[in-house]
């Protein structure tokens, strides 16, 4: 391999997902379980061991406080901002978070920051892809919603570095989507994308020209996706059980687990079927049931489904087309299965939209198409170029609390904007400066992304020195300042206090607590499992030598398997798994014709009127391959 | 931060291009250019738009960090650089009203403060905003604001009077149409100016910008008063 490979990641709020391509398609790498998705769940076993994905899933309901789902959601986020969420969410937050600081989330005897969870499951990912190339990697690009902040896309990388990837590029959920489908279809056109996922909605508008493709506007919603729809079962389901059986169990996280549970499943079933049933077991032994049809449930979720329009209208008037000038509508996220919201899409953009890949993968997919873009020199993507824009304008606070706006939301990123500042007093050696994103008008109505102290500048009188300032949003649409005091040149120091972010001191002493090094990490998992290949070639050899094919062969072969067989069990010892893994080739090839011998008897049984199933196939000697399913613990 | 610009590439010593090596294909360090000299286009206000678009997209081809993923940090930061300012010069230059702009800025001119942003600013620290009136609006402009006024107190009182309301969006209309035709007029100077920057006097141009200046101050002038109908209509 020439390169080392960068994955693609789609680290979503319900599901994450890692994709790479393959030859000239973009395909999912599926984890040990053979599933695609990971559930974005982390829980705290018993032993006081990490588990993550679809093996957490279970403690979610026998031990919810050992459990934590929709991380994302308070990625980038402050105590203040999140009250609402926490009404609805099982979170339990470190008691002693002040406003303002990085959020903290309580598990087992520790807490831990947004940032740190999502890195848990990133690692898992990680694994998944290290297991699929059998080699290691440490690179990738990660999407984020497009309407995600700079703290929360910080957030986000930050999380990548915890895991041990460093991140690419970050991109936009929607415009990765637009990837994975302008793959086929090398057209020309106005394409529209609206991605309702677990629990981030957003709305972009693209031109494709010639392979590039151009975000115009995108809009949308970091508090809106499926979730929310479940919330609202919930608390009818809530409402329902203390009306009917007189149990309050809003208090109760089991009971409250086990209505979502049942409530998900109801939400799935009626984007298929007319009606459905919730019947569900409560703590007691009462049992809550309900019938709910399609009807019911498209009029309760309608004001819900009604948030989305406003964010496309927005989109729409900033990109400058109406709805008759998109040529394509593209469907993202699990949400866009329900029937509504795709009647919704329908109205709104008079399009029969595209479904045809699957609205839980598009996203990962398309960062494989990104990642392999950055990679370079690859005939299938030579000719793509993903240019995005920045969702939200970026401001500096002014006198009187107002925010001047020096980047307009829907520029494309790369973008920079200068500006100058001077003292007010003689001799003023500091200047501060505020900066916010967000459309408001005024500064404490926008998001404060951080605050900057120019520092060291020249003692001069008031408002001589002039302080060039450069803000410049990169292309993952994370702001870099830079500041230089013009009269006497002197590059301004700049300290940066992130208003919701982690200091990258703090990212690299999360880096070193997370668990081992990397390098370390993959060998030791190499190690595993090859002892555990090691194992069942044994186990399956012994078998053969209770088969009668095993008297069939010379004693030449038979002392040569013996000896591999002790040169193997020698090396199971030591610690390197190549010198395993070429044992267990050696001993593999050694066992071929006893394999055959052995494949022959079974056919002959076979034959013999029995049916291949019943005859003892026995676990034959396998070839090792890269994806063969490792046998854990 | 750029190196220092020089006239050679720094990879292969080659005579550079603008951007990129014209011979090696390297990105360079970032020049301090305006943003007409960063297209290769003179100071002139009539661009062809599709062309610029055109130059746009070859451009980002060749300067976007995407391309530039695997190399070493210097050129990674000089095509951030590069491409930020190619975005920041395409979307001042394809806007019409953004490129007249600009150019103004780039001869000395300091347009009014007109924005919202100054409005709020003078609102909260109880300034005045030094926005002048421009003189042949100063009765309109006069008797919309008493109405206005009215509107608001009114609104105050939970009262509503759908004769001040459709008077007001009446004048809200007129106000629309003068908008337009502020921008029309606009227009018909783009070709004037780019006749004086061949074969004018530095009179002319003067003349020219100053002209200009008017009548996007009338024009902004305009729009802040259309927005301040729209606040008390919503209200």
């Amino acid at each position: 391999m020439p390169n080392e490979r960068i994955v693609g990641i789609d680290l979503g709020t319900t599901n994450s997902l890692v994709a790479t391509m393959e030859g000239d398609r973009p395909a999912v790498i599926p984890g040990e379980d053979g599933s695609n998705l990971v559930p974005s769940v982390v829980a705290l076993g018993a032993d006081g061991q990490m588990i993550v994905g679809n093996a957490a899933r279970k403690y979610l309901i026998e031990t919810p406080e050992r459990a934590i789902y929709s991380v994302k959601r308070l990625m980038g986020r402050g105590v203040e901002d999140i009250q609402d969420e926490l009404k609805l969410f099982p979170f339990r937050l470190a008691d002693d978070l002040e406003p303002g600081e990085v959020l903290r989330i309580k598990l087992g005897d520790r807490s831990y920051t947004p940032p740190e969870i999502s890195a848990l499951v990133l690692r898992q990912l990680k694994r998944n892809a290290e297991r699929f190339f059998g080699a290691p990697v440490t690179k990738a690009v990660i999407t984020v919603p497009a309407y995600f902040n700079d703290a929360q896309r910080q957030a986000t990388k930050d999380a990548g570095r915890i895991a041990g990837l460093e991140v690419l590029r970050l991109v936009n959920e929607p415009t990765a989507a637009s990837l994975a489908y302008g793959l086929d279809r090398k057209k020309n056109g106005t394409v529209a994308v609206y991605d309702l996922g677990g629990g981030t909605f957003d709305i972009s508008i693209l031109k494709l020209h010639d392979g590039i493709f151009e975000v115009i506007a995108t809009n949308g919603d970091t508090h809106l996706g499926g979730d929310d729809l479940d919330n609202l079962l919930i608390t009818i389901g809530l409402g329902d059980i203390r009306g009917d059986l007189g149990l309050d169990l809003r208090r109760s996280g089991e009971a409250v687990a086990t209505i979502r549970k049942a409530v998900i499943e109801a939400k799935i079933a009626l984007s298929s079927q007319p009606s459905t049933k919730l019947d569900i077991e409560l703590p007691g032994g009462k049992r809550y049931q309900r019938e709910i049809t399609r009807d019911q449930f498209e009029q309760l979720i309608q004001p819900i489904l009604e948030r989305t329009i406003g964010p496309c209208k927005q989109a729409l008037k900033d990109a400058g087309v109406k709805p008759e000038q998109i040529d394509e509508v593209v469907l993202v996220g699990g949400s866009t299965r329900i029937p509504k919201v795709r009647e919704l899409v329908e109205q709104l953009f008079r399009r029969t939209p595209h479904t045809d890949l699957n609205p839980d993968e598009v996203v990962a997919l398309g960062a494989a198409v990104q990642a392999n873009i950055l990679s370079g020199a690859s005939e299938a993507t030579k000719e793509m170029l993903l240019l995005d824009v920045t969702p939200l304008s970026l401001g500096i606070e002014v006198a009187g609390g107002v925010t001047d706006k020096i980047i307009l939301r829907n520029s494309t990123i790369p973008a920079s904007a200068t500006q100058f500042y001077t003292t007010q007093v003689d001799g003023q050696a500091n200047v501060a400066i505020h900066v916010l994103q967000g459309e408001r008008e005024l500064a404490k109505d926008c998001r404060s992304l951080a605050r900057f102290d120019l520092k060291g500048i020249p003692g001069m009188p008031a408002g001589m020195p002039r302080i060039e300032v450069r803000f410049l949003i990169d292309a993952n649409g994370i702001l870099h300042v830079s500041a230089r005091e013009q009269r006497s040149g002197k590059e301004a120091e700049i300290e940066v206090q992130p208003s919701y972010g982690l200091t990258d001191e703090q990212v690299e002493s999360m880096i070193l607590e997370s668990f081992d090094k990397a390098e370390d990490d993959f060998r030791e998992r190499q190690l595993i499992e090859a002892r555990n290949e090691a194992a069942t070639i044994v186990a399956a050899l012994e078998k053969g030598r209770q088969s009668p094919a095993w008297a069939q062969l010379t004693t030449g072969e038979k002392e040569n398997i013996a000896q591999l067989e002790q040169h193997l069990h020698k090396v199971e010892k030591g610690d390197d798994y190549s010198e395993i893994r070429k044992a267990i080739d050696a001993l593999n090839q050694s066992t071929m014709r006893l394999a055959e011998l052995m494949m022959d008897s079974a056919v002959a049984t076979a034959l013999k009127g029995k049916t291949m199933n019943e005859a003892d196939l026995g676990e034959g000697p396998s070839v090792p391959h890269p994806v063969a399913k490792a046998e854990f613990e | 931060m750029p190196g220092e610009p020089t006239a050679s590439c720094w990879s292969c010593g080659t005579m550079r291009a603008e951007h990129f090596c014209t011979a090696c294909g390297k990105v360079q360090p970032p020049l301090p250019v305006d943003y007409f000299t960063f297209f290769g286009l003179p100071r002139k206000l009539e661009v062809n738009v599709p062309g610029l678009e055109k130059e746009f997209y070859a451009l980002s081809r060749k300067l976007h960090p995407d391309l530039y993923s695997g190399a070493d940090t210097r050129e990674q930061e000089w095509s951030l650089e590069q491409s930020s300012q190619l975005n920041d010069a395409y979307r001042t230059l394809k806007d019409p009203i953004k490129r007249t702009e600009y150019l103004l800025r780039l001869e000395g001119v300091e347009l009014e403060e007109q924005s919202k942003t100054a409005t709020e600013q003078a609102r909260s620290s109880g300034s005045l905003k030094k926005q002048v009136v421009p003189p042949d609006l100063l009765e309109e402009v006069f008797d919309l604001n008493m109405q206005l006024e009215e509107l608001r107190a009114q609104k105050r009182l939970g009262e509503d009077d759908p004769a001040l309301i459709e008077e007001i969006g009446r004048q809200k209309l007129e106000l629309e149409e003068k908008y337009e035709g502020l921008f029309e007029e606009l227009k018909g100077y783009w070709q004037k100016w780019d006749q004086a920057v061949d074969e004018g006097t530095e009179e002319d141009r003067l003349k020219i910008r100053d002209k200009m200046v008017d009548l996007l101050n009338r024009r902004s002038y305009i729009r802040n008063l259309v927005r301040d109908v729209n606040e008390a209509v919503e209200r």
